[in-house]
């Protein structure tokens, strides 16, 4: 195929990390809130509120760190909504996530409707003098916008908050046990809570990556389904934040690469191409679930389950 | 001090009561929300639910469509309700509602422009086939390997709607269209086409498929095995496998019924209102039947109601941007806020809400 010779790999690979940012951000925090036990499926709803609320909050105000600070913030506002009737009302959690989602893509194309089509204020790349200019790594690594290196860094901090801090265990203990967590006097819902919106902040800042750095523009239902490739991330990397880390650069390499084979005018319909981050994430899920016992010790015991503090 | 106390059995009252209750909330939220968005509430509620019933200048166009929507919402969500006492979450509806109406226009477009009474029942079976296959692949995944039902459904929605767009674009294009995207219109062709059975009242033979699901499901669930063991393994997943429920075989039943009653859905609506297969042929009816099923309390005949009220806010929602300029987003923002209310106020169908001091054990 001659269209392939036209791609260059390390503008791929650059391009590859940009991507992977979005569902970085989710899944991250996506992990942190089923490590606390909580299923939230509403990822897709608090990253496109995030996208909108930060799209909108950066044109106001032209500036791209209010945007992102919005941005964090409405997913953040959306996530507390579902930690009010999850643990709060003991509502349904599957259905809970899902309603979000609804809400969620409901409200954002009402905020957005008078923002299709209007240009953000330019997000700053950090160049740093001396590493940008290097030949291969300069682009590769050092040539990308904030939240790119927010990523990288939340994945490091989360990782490290959840081995080494006394914060970190109770959060695991919560979403073990958390009968047993609440025997030895943790608060479970407070810890719950605080876990699901920090999710949601980190959702919300996911959203504005694509509106604001990667697309940028503001196109109603612009996630696409981002929100549940978080999701599964989440499955995929086994619960653990490195591995969302390596899960997110296999997402965002087929993302890239089948925009790539569009562009180079490969002989397969667009159709098939852009469906291919959808089939692979299916296949990514059946082989880590294939392994029944690994995915079983994973997974936090308590995740899903209604926390009712009885008598 | 606040404190929930949980009721041995889920009160009868509340459960009836929650929808009525939650409706109403959502009609006052929405109100908030219609006011902040500078239209008169109450006007933009008269309008979404009065309207389209007894306008004089509207009810006879919309009339007919409370069929045509509501249709599709409770055929669907009949389906699903059984899944989800069972703790089986299809939300893959609308990937299914998709592949079942390529599968049904794909036959009945074969056969053009021939004539034969056989052939829309034909477009029946394979649209009801197309979306049980559909289902069948998380269904088969789940069994087999464990994987969540919930992500796979889902992604297979993204995937529906890839295929659709090629199709219209490709293998079902109208050869006579001269390039447009866009099959050939079933409507237009007598032995393949869904019709309104009783001119102006917008019956179909997607609508009578619905009725027919209801009063089959209603059975199902009261006096079928199938029925019993959906309920038994929502409420104690434990004491099913003791019973002897089969996990699997009932994930493969409740996944694969709602998948069919998902195709038959597209089916009907593609060979009758919608007419051919588009590029953008999905409309969230796989989704909104979502929340039928809830505001229907996952059951059939609270299902029937909350169809019709679902339908209602589409049309209304229609007539309301039309007239006074709601935006179409606004209607969807008000059916999640619906969801919304229903599902917290949940809590006082199971739990009992106790003031004061904690009594002595």
């Amino acid at each position: 195929m001659s269209g392939l010779a036209g791609i260059d790999p390390i503008a791929v690979a650059a391009a590859l990390i940009v991507a992977s940012t979005p569902i970085l951000l989710a899944a991250i925090g996506e992990l942190v809130a089923e490590r606390a036990g909580v299923l939230n499926l509403g990822v897709e709803g608090m990253m496109i509120l995030g996208a909108v609320v930060g799209f909108a909050a950066a044109v106001a105000t032209g500036d791209v760190w209010l945007g992102l600070l919005a941005a964090a913030a409405g997913g953040a506002a959306l996530a507390a909504l579902f930690a009010l009737l999850v643990l709060g009302l003991l509502a349904n959690q599957v259905a809970t996530g899902l309603a979000l989602t609804m809400f969620g893509l409901g409200l954002s194309a009402l905020i957005g409707q008078g923002y299709i089509g209007v240009r953000p204020p330019p997000a700053g790349r950090l160049d740093l003098p001396g590493l940008t200019d290097l030949p291969v790594a300069g682009r590769l690594l050092f040539a990308h916008d904030v939240l790119v290196y927010a990523g990288l860094a939340l994945v490091a901090g989360v990782w490290a908050f959840l081995r080494y801090t006394r914060a970190g265990l109770i959060l695991r203990a919560v979403g073990e046990s958390h009968d047993a967590a609440h025997a030895l006097g943790f608060g479970v819902r407070r810890v719950r809570a605080a876990a699901v919106v920090f999710g949601g902040a980190c959702a919300g800042l996911g959203g504005a990556h694509l509106s604001l750095v990667r697309v940028p523009q503001w196109t109603e239902g612009m996630t696409a389904g981002a929100g549940w490739i978080a999701l599964a991330l989440v499955v995929f990397a086994s619960w653990r934040p490195w591995r969302v880390l390596l899960g997110a650069w296999l997402f965002g390499g087929i993302a890239v690469l089948q925009l790539n084979l569009q562009a180079a005018g490969v002989k397969i319909p667009v159709e098939y191409l852009a469906m291919s981050p959808y089939v692979v994430t299916i296949v990514v899920l059946v082989i880590i679930s294939a392994d029944r016992t690994r995915a079983a010790l994973n997974a936090p015991a308590a995740l899903g389950r209604p926390f009712h503090a009885a008598g | 001090m606040i404190r929930l106390e949980r009721r041995p059995a889920p009160s009868a009252f509340w459960t009836a009561g929650t929808p009525v209750l939650a409706v109403a909330l959502t009609m006052v939220a929405g109100g908030v929300m219609f006011a902040m968005l500078g239209k008169d509430p109450v006007a933009t509620i008269r309008t979404i639910f009065w309207d389209p019933l007894f306008s004089p200048q509207y009810a006879a166009f919309s009339r007919p469509q409370l069929l045509v929507k509501a249709g599709p919402l409770i055929l669907i969500a009949t389906g699903l309700a059984l899944g989800f006492r069972a703790g089986i979450w299809n939300i893959g509806a609308e990937g299914q509602y998709i592949v079942g109406a390529i599968c049904g226009a794909a036959v009945g477009l074969a056969f053009y422009p021939l004539g034969g009474w056989y052939i829309f029942p034909l477009m029946v079976l394979a649209g009801g086939l197309g979306g049980w296959a559909w289902a069948m692949i998380p269904a088969l995944l789940k069994v087999r390997f464990g994987t969540s039902e919930i992500l796979v459904s889902l992604m297979l929605v993204y995937v529906a709607e890839k295929i659709v767009a090629a199709m219209a674009v490709g293998r079902l294009r109208n050869p006579e269209a001269s390039g447009f995207p866009g099959s050939r219109n079933l409507a237009r062709y007598p032995a393949a086409s869904n019709p309104e059975l009783i001119p102006g009242t917008g019956l179909h033979w997607g609508v009578v498929a619905a009725f027919l699901a209801v009063a089959v499901i209603w059975l199902v669930l009261a006096r079928h095995r199938l029925g019993f063991q959906a309920r038994l393994a929502g409420l104690a997943p434990r004491a099913a496998r003791f019973a002897g429920v089969s996990p699997g075989r009932l994930t493969l039943a409740c996944m694969g019924l709602s998948g069919a009653l998902a195709g038959l859905a597209g089916l009907f609506e593609v060979a009758g209102p919608a007419g051919q297969i588009r590029i953008d042929f999905g409309s969230g009816y796989g989704f909104t039947a979502i929340i039928v099923a809830f505001l229907g309390r996952l059951h059939p005949a609270g299902i029937l109601l909350a169809g019709f009220l679902m339908a209602l806010t589409y049309i209304g929602g229609e007539i309301a941007q039309f007239v006074i300029g709601l935006p179409a987003a606004a209607i969807q923002a008000f059916q999640g806020m619906l969801l919304f209310f229903l599902l917290g106020l949940d809590l006082a169908a199971n739990y009992r809400l106790r003031l004061g001091r904690r009594a002595a054990a």
